[in-house]
């Protein structure tokens, strides 16, 4: 593990991904040379479908791994990670909006809160642990009297919500949000994405989001195309 | 969170799938503990019972697993007689002197001592005649010295004791010699208290009864044994009643005499009128010899060409051997098959289960979960059912037991208490079921295993 020179979060070095071609031969998803993210800042990565903005989330938190390049999380070196120790980062230093909210059907709003705690803790770092924090984040995004409910027994709104409180939980340095907004009526998506970064600013979590909607990335003051970063299919 | 917290979770969202499929584990389990149980509770009887406070039992020739079951379970119909002088043969010369002067009649050299009553080093010899019934309870006539001398219990060391009343004696001013004695099962499913009075039908349950009756002076308390389904009577007034009367044999033959049966006194039940010796029958003998001279005494008495000495202890040896011990080996197979195919339900259940938590397990790797997480959810969750289904089946199994006392206990004289009967097979429960659980739950938990995540986001 090598520190980075500069202040970046998070920074990525010419980051390749290929995946197999059901043909045969090897297709280009990922070829980025070079992205910064910030402590605490917030960034909008804009792409159209199929530009390879979920393959780079699942990269950059380990879900897959990276050909090629270079990821440094807080300086540290993620290329290279067993799958492991990946899981550990993710469970600890990042979280995770779905595009699909993802939260477990068996579970209650608080439990799925509540779930990302639990795999922190077993993982044996530390993670908050307490179900007061789980509390105290579905409070903060509205659902305090909820907590007991199904995700089945929510809105789609609701069940956003509490996907965001989930990926707060456990105080991580990076949120990792794809398309929070896609599966969310129009009238829901401001305050979605409004919830995200007001969470993010309060908890001081740099965020990277990817979205395709020109009207969510231009709520904030940092928008990248992906188009411009990837290398990929040009 | 832990992990099986996140388990009992996934079970209770399945919770139809999850508790038919204990089910049908606590079926299998259940199963296999009553057999335990039931196996368990035969072998100890037969042994508990076959330790009777005597060690041999002498008849006439035939089956000697017929002679154990007549004689010391009530069950099976009595082999042939042997005469009562035969007895004598197992009392010293004292003895010997004593019988004849007080029953009276023709005995050979009376002086003289017994043929065994050397081997008899002071122990006891117990006269048995059987082959009535009193209501479908047998009828046992026999000595005082069956309660006096004859221990119980799985020491064999406590006496007979009475709930109410006393020992039948040989003669009575009040009763003559008909006085009996009852056991406590006896007593109860007939109603009887002291006093009432009790008559033998000749030969079987449904036999004509006899018109003289004994009269219940004395009711045992609950011993466990096969004497509490016992009614007992004095034998000097069962001699006495019709058909109990030896017939006089031809010498070279064997045949009866005709119309030499006949009881001598049937009416006058006060009379000090005994049978006479050559009169009497036995159908057994109860013998405690002292010392180790039972061994020896039982091939002696197998050599003679009319009676046979059997080691009660020995036949339920050789029956528990021959035949209780592989029938247990044979059911616990079945029912060990029971528990493999409700293990199997297990493994489909959660295996058909896996398609549909695909995602799940996506999103928990997603949140940080390993794939060794994931492989321990789905194992416990394999395990939870395993042994929860296991206990409610052991617990099932085992309360079954007791349940069946009032179905089995008249007809076996046995007691199931609550967990009185445990195999040490059953130590193998919850280690099998563990084994089942992880087995039943490994084909799943390799499929969550290597569940993709990316592609089930």
């Amino acid at each position: 593990m090598s520190q980075t020179s500069g202040q970046a979060l998070l920074s990525i070095r010419d980051l390749k991904k290929q995946y197999d071609q059901p043909g045969g031969g090897e297709l280009t998803i990922l070829d980025i040379p070079a992205l910064e993210v910030g402590a605490g800042e917030q960034v909008v990565l804009r792409g159209e479908s199929g530009s390879g903005k979920t393959t780079l989330l699942h990269v950059i938190s380990g879900i897959v791994p990276a050909d090629s390049g270079s990821i440094r999380l807080e300086g540290v070196e993620l290329m290279g990670f067993s799958e492991a120790k990946r899981d550990r980062i993710r469970a600890v230093k990042m979280g995770y909006v779905f595009q699909t909210f993802n939260l477990l059907p068996a579970f209650t709003a608080l439990e799925n809160v509540r779930l990302g705690m639990s795999f922190a803790r077993l993982s044996g770092t530390s993670g908050s642990g307490d179900i007061e924090r789980a509390a105290e984040l579905l409070d903060r995004v509205g659902l305090g009297d909820r907590m007991h409910y199904l995700p089945s027994q929510l809105s789609v709104g609701q069940q956003q919500r509490v996907a965001v409180a989930r990926a707060l939980v456990n105080r991580p340095i990076l949120l990792l949000a794809d398309e929070p907004t896609a599966n969310v009526d129009p009238s829901n998506q401001d305050r979605i994405i409004e919830l995200i970064a007001t969470q993010c600013r309060q908890e001081n979590v740099a965020m990277l989001l990817v979205t395709h909607s020109d009207a969510v990335a231009s709520r904030f003051d940092r928008i990248e195309q992906l188009s411009q970063i990837n290398r990929a299919g040009k | 969170m832990n992990l099986l917290s996140i388990a009992l979770r996934n079970l209770r969202y399945r919770k139809l799938a999850s508790s038919l499929t204990a089910l049908s584990m606590a079926l299998g389990v259940a199963l296999v503990v009553l057999v335990l149980t039931i196996s368990g509770v035969i072998e100890k009887s037969l042994e508990r019972t076959s330790n009777v406070g005597y060690n041999l039992i002498v008849g006439a020739k035939g089956s000697p697993l017929q002679l154990v079951f007549n004689t010391v379970f009530f069950l099976s119909q009595p082999i042939e007689n042997v005469p009562y002088s035969y007895y004598m043969e197992y009392l010293p010369a004292d003895g010997r002197l004593k019988e004849h002067a007080r029953i009276g009649g023709e005995l050979k050299e009376p002086q003289r001592p017994g043929l065994y009553s050397f081997l008899m080093q002071g122990g006891f010899a117990i006269p048995v005649c059987m082959g009535d019934y009193v209501g479908e309870f047998r009828c046992v006539a026999t000595t005082p010295d069956y309660f006096g001398l004859l221990k119980h219990g799985d020491l064999n060391d406590r006496e007979y004791k009475f709930s109410g009343g006393r020992n039948f004696v040989d003669y009575s001013e009040e009763n003559g010699y008909f006085e009996a004695v009852v056991g406590s099962q006896v007593a109860q499913s007939m109603g009887l208290k002291l006093g009432d009075e009790i008559f033998a039908s000749h030969g079987t349950e449904s036999g004509e009864t006899h018109g003289q009756g004994f009269r219940v002076v004395g009711i045992l308390e609950p011993t466990g044994s096969p004497n509490d389904r016992g009614a007992f009577v004095n034998i000097e007034g069962f001699y006495l009643l019709e058909g109990h009367v030896a017939p006089d044999r031809d010498e070279d033959s064997g045949l009866e005499k005709q119309g030499t049966a006949q009881a001598p006194e049937r009416s006058g039940a006060l009379s000090k009128v005994r049978l006479p010796i050559e009169k009497r029958e036995v159908t057994a003998i109860l013998l405690k010899p002292n010392g180790f001279a039972a061994m020896s005494m039982e091939k002696q008495i197998n050599k003679t060409k009319f009676a046979q000495a059997v080691s009660p202890i020995g036949q339920i040896e050789g029956l528990l051997g021959v035949f209780v011990r592989p029938l247990r080996w044979a059911l616990l197979a079945l029912t060990s098959l029971v528990v493999l195919v409700s293990a199997i339900s297990i493994l489909v259940s959660i295996y058909n289960s896996m398609n549909d938590r695909k995602k799940d397990i996506a999103v928990m790797r997603a949140l940080g979960a390993s794939r060794d997480h994931i492989t321990a959810i789905i194992l416990l969750e394999s395990l939870l059912i395993a042994i929860a289904g296991g206990l409610v089946g052991w617990l099932v199994g085992h309360a079954l037991g007791p349940l069946s006392n009032a179905w089995t206990m008249p007809t076996t004289g046995v007691k199931i208490d609550w967990l009185a009967v445990q195999s040490s097979w059953e130590l193998w429960i919850v280690p099998g079921l563990v084994l089942l659980g992880t087995l039943a739950g490994a084909i799943p938990a390799m499929v969550a295993y290597r569940t993709p995540v990316a592609k089930n986001l």
